[in-house]
């Protein structure tokens, strides 16, 4: 039984249709990256499985259990985090304050104030930074910010929506590193990445979408080597 | 009295109405943070506030209960009567059009406002109703300036509520949410925050306010009519821009200097044109600084 399964889901936006029967899994233990180029509906993707759009058709489930109709709380409840596009860390609220929300439907307080040290630990520049307001930290930051804060909530499966966009080199790797961090530690990875080629080094299997529709899928190493994935995505 | 003195006591007299559009302001203030509408039937939550706490008034000294009861209970019954009637308008008027244009959720409010106003003069008629004074008249004489009991009563218990609002919002885990509902709703719900409920706490807590604004309003004037909301909704309107719409401190400062103004401007000019003074104030500093005393900042998206 895969961990978090899409099965024939279809999602539009008012008339025009976005997701045509997307089925895909990732099951325990796994990176599986989602590749498509803009406007392919990979954003829509994560959207739909956290809860933020409604489905036209198709099912959603979570373990053995449907999420479809759920609201994006529960869904959260349910064990599924989702860090957004362009990262929407909560700019005048403190870095700590940031950290706190992301676990907010927790309710073991001391459980939860320890998760908080660990993620310094992991992301040892939140801690120098803990009091500051989280609109003040560069985008590097504000990334490890919002992954940090997506894993408070202790979930099974972490949705990352373009993690390395817009950042400097430097921070592209260690947020590389900080991912297959996250899944030595037992979280399961959903990846949208326009570095395709790093996605692909971390990946275990990977899913390429195109206008709406998977039209490949395959292990990630067998993806590197496919000569269409080669040349739409990996610059030939 | 001294040049002085006249000053002092009509800073005092001022500050006593500001009082009571802080508290009124609140209720402007949070609900456009966390939802960017101006909520124009809070003018009449008020006024439902105040009438709320005259039937309990009403009641208990028709069963002689001591004044500190009477104006507990009016106080709570209010507060508990404006907390639900906030909710429920933000159930049944708001959320429905939550993702519709902007327009429609103002032209709803505008008809909400309507409507609670002649639900008002429905239940309780068209005419003025006399408020009893609970308050002991007392007065001090202070330096030449002289205070009454009713003056303590509504600095004291704004005071109390605006310390414990802000605690709220600054300290507790629901304002931490509040705040970050205002920032980005859509991150909050993938925090798992329930965005929902937090928009309806916050019409609540409000709503709330501006119950026990309504309550003091009462028993400072003596008299209450329908159709007071609507001037008292638009000067406390007036005070969340002034001190900068979406600005809790804001609407804080923003009642306290628009009740100063009139009120010094009642003093040394003349009385009747006090509303004038209000709207001045804020034509005023709207031409010069757009944003308020502290401005609100937009959030800003990397």
């Amino acid at each position: 039984m895969a961990l978090l399964s899409l099965e024939n889901v279809e999602v539009g936006y008012a008339q025009t249709p976005v997701l045509h029967r997307v089925s895909l899994t990732v099951e325990k233990g796994e990176i599986v990256t989602l590749l498509g180029a803009n406007g392919a509906g990979k954003t829509t993707t994560l959207m739909a499985i956290s809860g933020l759009l409604s489905l036209q058709a198709g099912t959603i489930s979570l373990e053995t259990a449907c999420v479809v109709g759920l609201t994006p709380s529960e869904i959260v409840r349910r064990g599924i985090a989702h860090v957004p596009e362009g990262r929407r860390i909560l700019p005048r609220l403190t870095v700590w304050e940031n950290l706190e929300l992301g676990g907010y439907l927790r309710e073991d307080e001391r459980m939860l104030k320890q998760d908080r040290e660990r993620m310094c630990t992991i992301f040892p520049i939140l801690a120098k930074r803990k009091s500051q307001l989280a609109g003040t930290l560069s985008g590097g930051e504000q990334q490890m910010l919002a992954i940090a804060r997506g894993l408070m909530s202790r979930p099974k499966v972490l949705l990352l929506d373009e993690p390395s966009l817009g950042l400097a080199p430097k921070w592209v790797i260690t947020i590389f590193e900080i991912i297959t961090r996250i899944h030595r530690e037992g979280v399961a990875v959903l990846l949208v990445e326009q570095n395709t080629y790093l996605a692909l080094q971390i990946a275990h299997r990977g899913y390429v979408l195109e206008t709406g529709r998977i039209v490949l899928s395959d292990t990630a190493s067998a993806l590197a080597n496919n000569p269409h994935v080669k040349t739409a995505y990996l610059g030939g | 009295m001294t040049s002085l003195q006249l000053f002092f006591q009509q800073l005092a007299n001022g500050l006593t109405l500001g009082a009571i559009y802080a508290l009124i302001a609140l209720g402007y203030t949070m609900v456009y943070g966390v939802i960017q509408l101006i909520n124009f039937a809070h003018g009449e939550v008020f006024m439902v506030g105040a009438y709320g706490a005259l039937s309990v008034i009403l009641l208990c000294t028709a069963a002689h209960l001591p004044w500190p009861v009477v104006l507990l209970a009016a106080a709570l019954g209010a507060l508990l009567l404006c907390g639900g009637l906030g909710g429920v308008i933000e159930r049944i008027a708001y959320r429905p059009i939550r993702r519709a244009p902007r327009l429609n959720a103002l032209i709803t409010a505008i008809g909400m406002s309507f409507f609670l106003q002649n639900a008002l003069m429905l239940c309780y008629g068209a005419t003025d109703r006399q408020f009893p004074s609970l308050i002991p008249s007392v007065r001090w004489d202070v330096g030449g300036l002289s205070f009454t009991g009713m003056q303590l009563l509504i600095w004291g218990s704004s005071a109390v509520l605006m310390a414990f609002l802000q605690v709220l919002v600054m300290s507790t885990k629901l304002g931490k949410a509040m705040r970050a509902t205002s920032q980005d709703p859509v991150a909050c719900a993938l925090l798992g925050i329930p965005v929902d409920r937090i928009i309806a706490i916050t019409f609540v807590i409000g709503s709330a306010l501006g119950a026990i604004g309504g309550l003091l309003f009462g028993l400072y004037y003596g008299t209450i009519n329908f159709h007071d909301g609507y001037l008292m909704g638009m000067k406390a309107f007036t005070a969340a821009v002034l001190g900068g719409i979406g600005n809790i401190p804001g609407a804080m400062i923003g009642g306290l200097v628009l009740g100063m103004l009139e009120g010094l401007g009642a003093g040394y000019l003349s009385s009747q044109w006090k509303n004038v003074f209000a709207f001045v104030a804020l034509v005023a500093l709207l031409l010069f600084k757009p944003t308020g005393l502290l401005a609100e900042r937009v959030a800003e998206r990397a």
